[in-house]
């Protein structure tokens, strides 16, 4: 995968990869000759096949550990995408009511899965079990995320 | 606009050579490995988990150091078969010293092969994810030194194409059938598409013979193909006719075949 600054006609350079925890994949590359930068992101099901051939983005830094892929993916038997329990039996991911859905849905794709994971976050340092569209009010006042 | 060949800088993320590490990692890993064979036929059903494990047993009471890998990711039963602890790590030592590998050992008991991703469409890459924990299978277990890799393939011919991809070159077979004709049409279909790759046909095993399963799908086959009914194992079969099987399985002729 090769990204091309049109304007330049200059092969951009890869710059760095972000995995948002979401299933997303965000990765920058920059014209070195413009400086312009341009983000490539992907959906889960993107993320999910270029996982899927055991191979990274921006390439490995480390080698892949034995049965590297089986272990992070293969869901062992318990329900895929679960969460670890707490002591008190609770799941670590909170439940997101359907008004909370719907309003993260206007949210705009390329930056969704962040705000969802900063919302996410911010339900599980307080114990709060459902995102509810007064928890993402409250979270946004304090944290600072007018707009979101 | 250039295109991707025209664009001469690397491509940092250097998909290509990462697959290249994966294909050297099977290649390096399977160095101390003598023989590999494929264990396939066309129809579920047959027994090719049940001749597998048994050929392999036999193969190490004849005093050879063997490996089986259970292709048969979303249904392994090679670790019951050579009565491997479920919490043994790989490569797990079974029956008369047989080692294996199954997808059995990273899943719960009855549990189905269910991997972490968005379900919607999962189609597009759970195949792409299997074909990935075939190669893992392949490149990430210690055998050591092995006189015969035996490996058990599922029904159908996914994960024999899959293997010949991984390994670089079309391991030989070992076909199985039961007598019915309803299995030498699926089994030849398997057959052919094994020979059209470029495996050796090592020969047939007939499985489940002598009982109520009529027919002769094991001889047409082998007329057919050319190749040797190596053993028709009957219904409740003891060790010595697996060490038959393991004995003349050894001894079988490595011949080139042309789809008929």
């Amino acid at each position: 995968m090769k990204f091309l600054c049109v304007e330049c006609d200059q092969q951009m350079a890869f710059g760095e990869r972000q995995l948002p925890g979401d299933g997303t994949l965000a990765a920058t590359f920059k014209c070195p000759k413009c400086g312009r930068v341009v983000a490539m992101l992907t959906n889960p099901m993107e993320t999910q096949l270029v996982s899927s051939l055991g191979v990274e983005i921006g390439g490995r830094t480390v080698p892949a550990e034995p049965f590297e892929m089986v272990r992070t993916f293969v869901t062992d038997g318990q329900p895929a995408l679960s969460a670890a329990k707490g002591p008190d039996g609770q799941t670590g991911t909170p439940h997101w009511s359907v008004d909370a859905q719907e309003r993260l849905a206007r949210v705009p794709s390329f930056v969704r899965g962040m705000v969802k994971k900063i919302y996410a976050d911010y339900a599980k340092e307080r114990g709060i079990t459902e995102i509810t569209p007064t928890i993402m009010d409250t979270a946004r006042a304090e944290l600072g995320l007018e707009g979101m | 606009m250039r295109t991707y060949h025209q664009l001469t800088d690397p491509d940092r993320s250097g998909l290509a050579d990462q697959i290249g590490a994966q294909r050297k990692r099977v290649a390096e890993r399977l160095a101390g490995v003598r023989r590999i064979v494929a264990v396939m036929s066309g129809k579920g059903g047959v027994g090719k988990s049940y001749v597998t494990a048994h050929l392999a047993r036999g193969l190490a009471r004849g005093g050879r150091t063997v490996g089986v890998l259970d292709a048969d990711l979303n249904g392994p039963t090679i670790p019951g078969l050579l009565q491997v602890p479920h919490t043994a790590q790989p490569p797990a030592i079974g029956l008369d010293g047989v080692k294996c590998i199954s997808m059995g050992h990273f899943l719960d008991a009855g549990a189905p092969l269910a991997f972490r991703g968005p379900t919607a469409e999962s189609f597009v890459w759970r195949g792409a994810m299997e074909a990935s924990a075939l190669r893992e299978f392949l490149g990430d277990v210690e055998w050591g030194s092995l006189d015969i890799l035996v490996l058990d393939l599922p029904p159908g011919m996914q994960r024999y194409i899959e293997l010949c991809d991984i390994l670089g070159n079309p391991p030989p077979v070992l076909t199985v059938t039961i007598p019915t004709p309803e299995s030498r049409d699926a089994v030849r279909r398997a057959m052919r598409a094994a020979v059209e790759r470029g495996s050796e046909l090592l020969g047939i095993v007939e499985n489940m013979v002598g009982g109520e399963l009529k027919g002769s799908a094991g001889d047409e086959l082998a007329q057919e193909f050319a190749t040797p009914v190596l053993a028709r194992i009957p219904w409740h079969p003891t060790d010595v006719v697996w060490d038959q099987v393991a004995l003349l399985m050894s001894h079988a002729p490595h011949t080139t075949h042309h789809a008929p």
